[in-house]
């Protein structure tokens, strides 16, 4: 579990992390998002005690860092944004190397090969780490976080570098592990982070923008409750059958798809569900629909509304705790 | 601690960094002994001491030099520093691996004095081992010094060559106190920079003089800078 409580970090008068505060539960996959330069790993360098903080603190499972870095630390296993590989060893040093420094106690030959095989480097763990691959070079370092077995993982942007099939074998591997770690993975690709976690902090130039599951960050910023939907028949006469259902607001006709098939946008009032009224008007005149989709926003959306800045106040009460 | 020195000695010798290190100890000292004992029959390897120390100015930073420095570059501190290892493990842990580098160089020193004693015995004269385990004792001090000073020069700085290079100058330094002070008319202030000099202190040890003042003084030094490293260490963490 990791508690941070009004962190702050300047170098010299710049603000780097203003006051955030957020908690990753046990069990729980927390994606850390924000543009670059937010601050993201900042903030995680400071989780990890490589960098103080300049105010507040960092709690992982109940201890602080700045107290007691060398027992918070052995919680934490850390992926910085560069695999901190010594380049000179070969996997399996390099691997042992950790495992010597971190004072494991699991049996070092069974632990670390399962390791090796969690992510795949089984068949390189004789050959120096310089000749690897920039996508085994990233393995090696999720398996170097995993020595030892913290209960915390702090990953920063895991995925990087990786080809598409690594990338969805390491997201698998990140919820895997996120059944029984906490786990704070900073990403700038939003589809990962959508795919990956549980909850979402957005953090913007050092601030805290947003903190709530991916569903209701979705869901709130898209206060007016919204339908996409395409069907088939006269637009004219679907359209004025649709205006007529209750607690709908606004029919949209926005243009036509196929041959007689047009695409509606539905507005409804705050909180109506008006999906099962439209189905039941359309099938009593035979107008097929041919999809209908919730147009809340995608976390792209989000994002960028919540980080251009028009969004703040409203979200941050909203959103944070 | 020891994980930090099992990997760092092994890092000298899977580069070639260790090899040299040590190959050009053992040439210098080498042709230092030829030069000083060999060639003219003497027994007393004082001389081939005093040599070595110039050629350890140079040559130790070249041990050192990568310590700290490639940690940075490569992003490896992020490794050691948020691992469950404390910052006086770190640093030993450094120091003592370059240490034990330059202890097996200077483990050359006595081999040779085995073979000349051995010689002399043989001429029915005596080998004065007191006065080479005081130079032996001087040697691996003043290595320690300029290790540590070396370790202290590779953590200001990602590039090796700016460590090794202001490793050398600050050696040099260490060693002009004498020259600095000759130059002082007031002999207080004379005296006081001279009893900071560090390559006075070591040739006492080569004249023979061996005492636990001098002995203490070097290790001060040492705790002083590694001291020292582990304090900016700390200090970049709160900059």
């Amino acid at each position: 579990m990791i508690e941070v409580k009004n962190l702050s970090k300047s170098y010299g008068s710049k603000l780097a992390v203003d006051n955030i505060s957020f908690t990753a539960n046990e069990s729980e996959i927390l994606g850390f998002l924000g543009p670059n330069g937010a601050g993201k790993s900042t903030t995680m360098n400071m989780l990890t005690g490589y960098l103080s903080s300049s105010g507040g603190e960092a709690l992982i499972n109940g201890i602080d860092v700045l107290e007691d870095p060398i027992g918070a630390k052995k919680n934490i296993g850390y992926l910085p944004e560069q695999p901190p590989l010594y380049l000179d060893m070969t996997v399996n040093e390099y691997l042992n190397f950790v495992y010597d420094l971190k004072k494991c106690k699991l049996p070092r030959r069974s632990h670390l090969n399962e390791i090796c095989s969690l992510v795949k480097i089984t068949d390189v763990q004789k050959r120096v780490i310089r000749n690897l691959s920039k996508g085994y070079r990233q393995r090696v370092g999720v398996a170097q976080a995993l020595v030892g077995n913290p209960s915390t993982l702090i990953l920063d942007e895991p995925t990087v570098g990786l080809d598409p099939k690594q990338i969805i074998e390491i997201r698998t591997l990140i919820k895997k592990l996120g059944r029984n770690h906490t786990v704070i993975l900073s990403s700038h690709i939003l589809s990962e982070v959508q795919a990956v976690c549980d909850r979402i902090v957005v953090i913007d130039k050092g601030k805290l923008v947003a903190n709530d599951t991916t569903e209701n960050l979705s869901h709130n910023l898209s206060a007016d409750h919204k339908l996409t939907v395409h069907i088939e028949g006269p637009s004219k006469e679907v359209q004025s059958l649709l205006t007529q259902i209750p607690d709908m607001v606004e029919v949209h006709v926005n243009r036509q798809v196929e041959k007689n098939v047009t695409e509606y946008e539905l507005n409804a009032k705050e909180g109506a569900d008006v999906r099962r009224e439209v189905f039941k008007r359309m099938a009593a005149r035979n107008y097929p629909i041919l999809l209908m989709r919730s147009s809340e926003l995608t976390l792209e959306e989000i994002f960028l509304k919540l980080t251009t800045g028009d969004f703040y106040g409203n979200v941050e009460n909203g959103g944070a705790e | 601690m020891l994980a930090i020195i099992k990997r760092e000695i092994s890092s000298y010798f899977t580069s070639p960094l260790g090899y040299v290190f040590l190959a050009v100890f053992y040439g210098f000292s080498g042709l230092f002994l030829w030069i000083n004992c060999l060639a003219n029959g003497s027994a007393d390897m004082s001389g081939v001491f005093t040599l070595m120390f110039f050629i350890m100015i140079i040559l130790i930073p070249v041990l050192t030099m990568r310590t700290m420095a490639d940690d940075k570059r490569q992003k490896t501190d992020q490794l050691t520093l948020t691992s469950p290892v404390s910052l006086f493990g770190l640093v030993m842990g450094k120091f003592l691996a370059a240490f034990f580098v330059f202890f097996c160089a200077v483990l050359v020193l006595l081999v040779y004095a085995v073979f000349i004693s051995a010689a002399v015995t043989k001429g029915g004269n005596d080998f004065a081992w007191a006065a080479f385990w005081g130079n032996f004792v001087g040697m691996l001090l003043m290595g320690g010094v300029f290790i540590s000073a070396g370790v202290f020069i590779s953590n200001l700085t990602e590039n090796q060559m700016i460590a090794a290079i202001g490793s050398i100058g600050t050696n040099i330094v260490l060693c002009l106190f004498d020259i600095i002070s000759s130059y002082i008319p007031a002999e207080g202030v004379r005296n006081v920079i001279n009893s900071l000099s560090v390559f006075y202190k070591y040739s006492e040890f080569t004249s023979g003089i061996f005492s636990l003042r001098n002995i203490l003084f070097f290790i001060s030094i040492i705790v002083i800078f590694n001291f020292l490293t582990m304090r900016f260490i700390e200090r970049r963490r709160w900059s």
